[in-house]
This record gives C-alpha cells, sequence and structure tokens, in this order.
C-alpha cells in the first residue's frame, strides 16, 4: 500500500514534484522562523517582565554599570550616583572614546565621594561613540552597530547587576548587550533608566527606545509622565 | 561691583553679543547699577573691543575649561536657552534672563528654558526684544530654583532593588 503511494508519487512528472517539494519546505523555512520570532519575542517579554521580581540588593553589594555619556549627562548622572549608598559596588563607568572631560569629572567625584579614594571599586570602561550629535540616522544605525560589538564583550565580562544610564547614544547598545545576558539565562540584568532634566515634553531617541526594554524609567517632568504613563516620575532628581 | 556675565555655549550667538553692547543696551545696564559686562562669545565673529563700551568696563573671551566662576561672581547672567547654562545659573541661585536665538527652531533645548518660564524661574526674551526687557523687567518676580532631589531616586532604588 505504502510502496504503490511512493509508486504513484514518483510517477508523477517531475517538474510538479519539484515545485511541490520547494513550496513545501519554504513553507517549513516559513514556519520555523515563525516560531523562532515567536519565541524570541516571548522569551524578551519574559525577561523584560522579571524586572520587578529581581531583588539583587537582597544578596549583597550590587555591581553598576553606569553610562556616562558627555557634558550635561555626565554631570547628571554623577549627581544621581552621589546619592547612591555604597552597597552600589562596584561602579563602572563607560565613555565614549572621544569624550575627555567626563573622565576628569568622574575620577574627581569618586575621590570626593567619601573623601577616600580606593581603587577597584570604580573602573572606567570606552567604548565608540554611538552617535555623534547632529549625525544623520542612517550612519547612527552603522555606528551604533559598531558599539554593540564593543558593548556585548564588555558586559558579558562584567555581568553587572545593573546597568543605569540616561540618554546618551552610547546607552542602547549597552543596555540591548544586557537585555542579551537575561536573553540567554545568564544573568538578569536590570536596565534603569533615568531621562534627562532637559527633556519636558518629549523623550530622546534612547528613551524612546528604552521606554520599552528597560525595568525602571525615570522621567523628571509631570507632561512626560502623562505621555508615558509606565514611566516613574518623583520630580526633579538632579 | 555690580556684574553681567552673558554666555552664548559652545556654539555662536552673534545677535545677541550685537545687541548686548549696544548703547542702548549698555546704559540700560548701567541704569540699573551694572558697571561690568562680561562676554562669553564663542565661536561667534563679532568680538567687541574692551575700550568699545562708555558706560560698562567689558571684558570678552570665547571659551573657558568652566564658566562657573564666572556664573558666581556675576550679579545677572544673560545666557541662550542651552539646558546647561540654564541649570548652573539656576543652581548658582543667580538671577536669569535667558535669550531665545529664534533662528534655531524646534531646538529640544528650548523645552527646559520654557518650562522653567514658566514655572517663573527665569526670564525670557529674544534678541529684538532685549533692549525693551532690559529696561522693563523685574528680577523680585523669580522664584528660587531648588535643587532636585536625588534621595528620592536612591530610596526608590533601594526598595525596588531590596537594598538592606
Amino acid at each position: 500500500m505504502l510502496h504503490n503511494a511512493f509508486a504513484s508519487l514518483t510517477d508523477l512528472s517531475k517538474p510538479v514534484a519539484v515545485v511541490a517539494m520547494a513550496l513545501l519546505l519554504g513553507l517549513g523555512v516559513f514556519a520555523g522562523l515563525c516560531l523562532t520570532v515567536f519565541c524570541f519575542v516571548v522569551r524578551l517579554v519574559i525577561v523584560i517582565r522579571s524586572g520587578s521580581k529581581c531583588k539583587p540588593g537582597k544578596k549583597g553589594p550590587i555591581s553598576v554599570l553606569v553610562v556616562a555619556g558627555s557634558g550635561g549627562h555626565t554631570t547628571e548622572i554623577l549627581r544621581l550616583m552621589d546619592s547612591l549608598s555604597q552597597s552600589y559596588s562596584p561602579r563602572h563607568y563607560v565613555i565614549a572614546d572621544t569624550d575627555k572631560m567626563s573622565e576628569d569629572k568622574i575620577r574627581t567625584f569618586e575621590s570626593t565621594k567619601d573623601g577616600r579614594v580606593s581603587e577597584g571599586r570604580f573602573t572606567i570602561q570606552r567604548i565608540p561613540r554611538s552617535r555623534e550629535v547632529r549625525q544623520s540616522w542612517g550612519s547612527s544605525v552603522v555606528s551604533t552597530l559598531n558599539a554593540l560589538l564593543y558593548a556585548l564583550p564588555l558586559v558579558f565580562r562584567l555581568r553587572p547587576d545593573l546597568v543605569l544610564c540616561n540618554g546618551p547614544g552610547t546607552c542602547v547598545p549597552l543596555c540591548v548587550a544586557g537585555l542579551l545576558l537575561g536573553l540567554l539565562g545568564l544573568k538578569k540584568v536590570l536596565i534603569v533608566y533615568v531621562e534627562s532634566v532637559c527633556r519636558v515634553e518629549s523623550l530622546s531617541l534612547s528613551g524612546r527606545i528604552l521606554y520599552y526594554l528597560s525595568d525602571y524609567f525615570f522621567v523628571q517632568w509631570s507632561t512626560l509622565k502623562e505621555k508615558y504613563p509606565k514611566s516613574i516620575y518623583l520630580g526633579r532628581i538632579v | 561691583m555690580k556684574r553681567v556675565f552673558v554666555t552664548v555655549g559652545t556654539t555662536s550667538f552673534d545677535e545677541l553679543i550685537e545687541r548686548v553692547t549696544t548703547p542702548e543696551a549698555t546704559q540700560a545696564l548701567k541704569a540699573r547699577g551694572y558697571q561690568h559686562l562680561v562676554l562669553q562669545v564663542g565661536r561667534g565673529s563679532i568680538l567687541p573691543d574692551s575700550d568699545s563700551c562708555h558706560e560698562l568696563t567689558l571684558e570678552v573671551f570665547r571659551f573657558k575649561d568652566s564658566i562657573a566662576e564666572d556664573i558666581k561672581c556675576a550679579d545677572l547672567v544673560i545666557s541662550h536657552a542651552g539646558a546647561g547654562s540654564c541649570l548652573e545659573t539656576l543652581g548658582a541661585g543667580k538671577p536669569l534672563l535667558v535669550v531665545v536665538n529664534d533662528q534655531l527652531m524646534n531646538n529640544h533645548q528650548l523645552e527646559l528654558a520654557d518650562q522653567l518660564y514658566q514655572d517663573a524661574h527665569l526670564l525670557y526674551c529674544t534678541p529684538s526684544t532685549l533692549i525693551e526687557t532690559l529696561k522693563m523687567m523685574d528680577l523680585s518676580v523669580l522664584s528660587p530654583f531648588l535643587p532636585g532631589k536625588p534621595k528620592n531616586f536612591a530610596d526608590f532604588l533601594d526598595k525596588a532593588l531590596g537594598v538592606q
């Protein structure tokens, strides 16, 4: 019976069989892709949703990856760092490799934080800048991907409990790298985003992306809280 | 000696420098008791000569590593709408007049200056209304700008992350 069916199948004219096989194969690949994307999205949602249950503070010191930007971004994030207790240690500061000012600011800040410098409690890491001011969107995508190549090994090596950032372009690839650690089940990295105080009515480009990917998203003006209900508003915090 | 500090930030704002050094503007400043005018002109093409002003003593420079000292010494700061300059000036507790560059509309930096104006932390004008503003302005209407509270952020995070 089976043999007969097989024989009749081979009896079919060759082109029809080839087309049928190709169609089946295509359908299989497509279904496989859909399933992969579906699984990926489900996993992504699970990882992002798991943020509120993640309490690294219960286990001891929290290692932090601090994404400093340039100029105003660095000043703002250092004000936030100043408010955090010694439970947040070690602190790894990431700066863009073209940024000379931020390193000085960070070193000055760390040396005055508790009036004593102790090497090893903080480090400074450099990655290529992902987006220069006024760079076009197209070339931004390319340089962001380039920055991701540097961000991935950095985040995988440091495995921070927390990524803290406030909007420089560099923070998107770093947060994506942190998210990937969670997706692979290696470690849940909490993403904390604080939108700059300069943003009153609209989010920055990084903010618009990380609103969906972060675990805690802070805004500093009530207008933004109304527009982005998932955000956290505690008044001005810098 | 009462000082006025004018800052244009990292770019240029020739129209502001031009207006603020007109005889009409310097007379208005003198009438208010200011005697010294310091200009940070950035990359601007106008670099006023320090002898060109008869009403006030004039000091001009392009850039400095930090303008914190100039802000600290000033009794009035006239600034472009940049967020950094606004926050630094208000943080130092100095009266601030922001001059908006109307050629740079849709700049997100204006968002903050506009909000701070609505909350009465600064005065707001354009280059064309600068002289009139210098004559008419009332600095006593300004309300102090209280520093933000990073402690609220730290407390929230401690709780959320289970820090004991």
